[in-house]
């Protein structure tokens, strides 16, 4: 095919088009994608919605022709703007990227040339990198929401915060004005209120310059902000796809509902469900249905037989034989949560505390959190919530003030505070792919922390396997290294390393952000449990509003170091004071309390 | 066969091409002075004899048999080429990590004073040790392991400096674990792959230095056998027999090839696992 060819099909079947697409293992030809079809009309945007594993980013990449090593695309057919990307050579492919069809990544960070000023990248963005004059290259800045573009243009991408990166690697791909765009959780990294406005970016952009995008994410309040059709993934497949409303209001395929359940809502507290078990591994699945295993509904016939698509109503389908008979379940808003009556003293007190990184980032924190209770502290990046929480931990030590334990005053530093103050007090980072010691089986790293604290004597196996169970992790566990787990079960381990220490203070920071919904419900529903049969105390740092209604018995809202809110979780976000507590509610990403989706439009038909 | 077998699955034919070169050379250097033909120090033939029946390389620049000066000049060399790298990484190695794990005024001093070391050449370097201390060859061993020091302190100290901000080492902090025990149980397990292409090189280097300063008469005397002193005595006469110098040269070459592979090939396998291969994730 010439370039001339490209050009006169390019008008005729505009948008993307992806038909029977199969991608599967270079070696064992395990299917990875299997047979998936949707349609993306100019101007809409399709949300790949499912878990990590569920082959939605290899989905969403196959549509650049593009497959990660080891992979490959078997089967289909992929058509953007009318040509069709699978049987290009190396170079006409290449006119194609980066021109027709473009690519925003997961982090701006690691995306953006570290070494390049942003105007020259912006520019080689551009469909014929000479036209970049100042004006047009401005205009593209001012598009995304960018104050500034002179000064932005001349500067290096770590000189921008995260979400100016992102704006400047969505400008990136709108740059060219291709004819659709692949985004792969371009608002994950961020906080929620840049994420809202680079959704709502995202949502103008697609509008005015009629471009077709494939929004791949785990987040389902975020499509369902966002997107206009939405396809779930399970094991490679799309199990139901339909306009957002159809999709998120019916939930028809109970794997949609199971991730539904999952999701927390700010307006109220909710009763999260995790969904137990994992997907069926790419080179053993079922012969039926791949879901079946983790079904309630699930009957004999859908282990034998794979389900075929059913039509709910025009333009939903859903694969599932019991599609009819699945009743939705809401998820169910939590009673009035039992709490242990506080104790007359408070466990940890703060008073006066500011901290330093280079600047003053906490000024003047003043709180005590009461024995027993679970409190959340939320703010946006940079509001100096992890300080605040490492600081508690000894982590941090260039502090001033007062931080007492049952009254005891806490040195600065870890390395200055007594073994039996450094037991009561535990810590659990974010990103469970860094906090277990990859050469440590999980079982050493307990046996390390436990002994460190309790004495060389104080653990024995079976306490380190009665450990592991409380968290929900198979006695195996203990034998394996954190590469051979998943980081849903990797942060159940660093939790039972927390807890072998035997702590009255586990400080969460962000330990579910790493994490799909379903897996960041099943954390939450071990939290709860630990701290009721426990009577654990947590301090939950975290960003997502809803999740913190879920858990957290008291709140606290930090701005800029400061705190500017205080109080049990459900009168503060329910009636918020506070200006930062009230736009942080608003910012938040919700659908349960009613779609924030405009009428759908442009809606292709499925291909079926 | 099999353990071969595996190795060849593990590391591919130019893996078990480098570990079969290492273990011929190792075979030459261990067996070598048990199959000598006849004594490496006592002249037998006319100066520089070409190679004949019975003599198999030839004769040196003092009539000896080279063949047996081969076979036993091995295993010295390369006892003082292991000690001297086990030193050197040993101690550069805790250096490097130290300073990455302390920070501080004590990273300053390693550092600045591996940056000295570092300016000179490791040859002049070597040789401005000997020049005052003399050429033992104990002190030969020791000059080299010193000289070693500041670059695989500087290696390793960037390899921890990653690891050190891991959030493993963090939470090891955050209960108090002594730092020695962070260096045993975090940092030193998780830069083991640097370590070992670390090893691996400089052993490379140590062979090639103790040949140099052999060639250059420190260290190994005459009329010991030795490898690099060989090369040193025998090039006058390499135009009547190339083999005095040719033979030592082939198989320290072939020594240092096969090491360098092997220990890049065992630092790629050496990585810790990914992959998820994953037990029930039970909710």
């Amino acid at each position: 095919m010439t370039m001339s060819d490209v050009n006169s099909t390019v008008q005729a079947h505009a948008g993307i088009v992806v038909e029977d697409l199969q991608v599967v293992t270079a070696q064992g030809a395990a299917p990875i994608v299997r047979g998936i079809s949707f349609a993306v009309t100019p101007g809409s945007i399709l949300g790949l919605v499912g878990e990590s594993g569920s082959g939605k980013t290899t989905a969403g990449l196959a549509l650049l022709a593009h497959a990660r090593p080891g992979l490959k695309i078997a089967a289909g057919r992929v058509s953007i703007g009318g040509v069709s990307m699978l049987n290009l050579s190396a170079r006409e492919l290449r006119t194609m990227r980066g021109r027709e069809i473009t690519y925003v990544p997961q982090d701006p960070a690691t995306a953006l040339h570290p070494g390049l000023r942003l105007r020259t990248q912006l520019a080689e963005c551009l469909r014929n990198p000479a036209d970049a004059t100042d004006e047009r290259l401005h205009r593209l800045l001012e598009d995304v929401g960018l104050p500034d573009p002179a000064r932005i243009l001349s500067a290096f991408p770590h000189e921008l915060s995260g979400g100016q990166q992102q704006r400047i690697a969505i400008a990136m791909a709108f740059a060219p004005q291709p004819q659709a765009i692949l985004m792969d959780e371009p608002t994950t990294a961020l906080d929620v209120t840049t994420q809202t406005r680079v959704l709502h970016l995202v949502r103008a952009m697609a509008q005015q310059h009629r471009t077709a995008i494939v929004y791949v994410s785990h987040d389902l309040a975020v499509v369902a902000a966002l997107a206009d059709q939405v396809a779930v993934m399970y094991a490679g497949e799309i199990v139901e796809a339909g306009t957002a409303a159809q999709v998120l209001e019916r939930r028809l395929h109970p794997y949609t509902g199971a991730l539904l359940r999952a999701v927390p809502d700010p307006d109220q507290a909710l009763v999260l469900k995790g969904l137990s078990g994992h997907a069926p591994d790419p080179a053993h699945r079922p012969p039926g249905c791949a879901f079946a295993a983790r079904c309630d509904l699930a009957e004999d016939a859908c282990r034998l037989a794979p389900p075929a698509d059913l039509v709910a109503e025009p333009g939903h389908v859903v694969r599932c034989r019991r599609m009819g008979q699945t009743a939705i379940s809401r998820p169910q808003a939590m009673a009035q949560p039992i709490l242990s009556q506080p104790q007359a003293a408070p466990l940890l007190t703060l008073s006066g505390l500011g901290a330093w990184h280079g600047r003053q980032v906490l000024h003047d924190i003043a709180i005590d959190i009461a024995g027993g209770r679970c409190t959340a502290v939320v703010g946006e990046s940079g509001s100096g919530k992890t300080t605040l929480a490492r600081c508690i931990a000894g982590l941090h030590a260039h502090w001033t003030g007062d931080i007492r334990l049952n009254g005891a005053p806490l040195r600065p530093s870890a390395g200055q505070r007594s073994r039996e103050q450094l037991r009561r007090i535990q810590y659990v980072f974010q990103n469970p792919y860094a906090s277990l010691n990859p050469r440590q089986t999980i079982g050493q790293s307990l046996l390390v922390a436990g002994r460190h604290l309790r004495g060389s004597k104080a653990i024995s196996r079976s306490e380190i396997l009665a450990a592991l169970a409380s968290v929900g992790l198979p006695h195996r566990a203990a034998d394996a290294f954190p590469g051979q787990l998943s980081g849903g079960q990797r942060q159940r381990a660093a939790i039972a390393r927390g807890l072998i220490c035997q702590p009255d203070l586990l400080v969460c920071d962000e330990i579910t952000s790493a994490l799909d919904v379903s897996i960041q419900a099943t954390i939450v529903e071990l939290l709860l449990r630990l701290q009721q049969q426990r009577g654990l105390s947590m301090l939950f740092v975290a960003h997502n509003i809803g999740l913190v209604r879920s858990i957290a018995q008291d709140i606290i809202v930090l701005q800029a170091g400061r705190i500017v809110e205080s109080g049990p979780t459900q009168v503060v976000l329910s009636a918020p004071k506070a200006k930062e507590t009230a736009r942080l509610m608003q910012d938040a990403p919700r659908f349960a309390a009613g779609l924030q989706v405009a009428p759908a439009r442009h809606i292709a038909p499925m291909v079926v | 066969m099999t353990i071969l077998h595996v190795f060849f699955r593990r590391q591919g034919w130019l893996g078990t091409i480098a570990l079969l070169l290492v273990v011929l050379v190792l075979a030459v250097v261990i067996l070598g002075p048990f199959l000598a033909p006849q004594s490496p120090t006592d002249s037998v033939d006319d100066v520089f004899a070409l190679p004949a029946p019975g003599e198999w390389l030839g004769s040196d620049v003092l009539g000896r048999d080279v063949l047996s000066r081969v076979l036993s000049g091995g295993w010295r060399f390369l006892t003082m080429a292991a000690i001297a790298t086990i030193l050197g990484v040993g101690v550069g190695s805790l250096l490097g990590v130290t300073a990455a794990l302390r920070g501080g005024v004590l990273d300053e001093m390693i550092m600045r004073l591996a940056d000295v070391a570092l300016a000179f050449p490791q040859l002049i370097l070597a040789l401005l040790f000997m020049s005052f201390a003399g050429s033992s060859l104990s002190l030969v061993v020791l000059v080299i392991a010193v000289v070693h020091m500041p670059q695989v302190a500087r290696t390793l100290r960037a390899a921890a400096l990653k690891v050190v901000d891991e959030d493993y080492v963090r939470y090891s902090r955050s209960i108090g674990l002594p730092q020695w025990r962070i260096l045993l149980l975090d940092i030193l397990p998780n830069v083991r792959t640097t370590l070992l292409v670390e090893s691996g090189l400089r052993l490379t280097f140590s062979i090639a230095l103790i040949a140099s300063l052999n060639y250059l008469s420190f260290g190994a005397q005459p009329p010991s056998a030795d490898w690099g002193l060989m090369i040193h005595e025998n090039q006058i006469g390499i135009e009547s027999n190339p083999w005095p110098v040719i033979a030592p040269v082939v198989l320290i070459a072939l020594l240092s090839i096969g090491i360098n592979i092997l220990s890049d090939r065992l630092s790629r396998g050496a990585k810790p696992r990914l992959a998820a291969s994953e037990p029930d994730d039970a909710a």
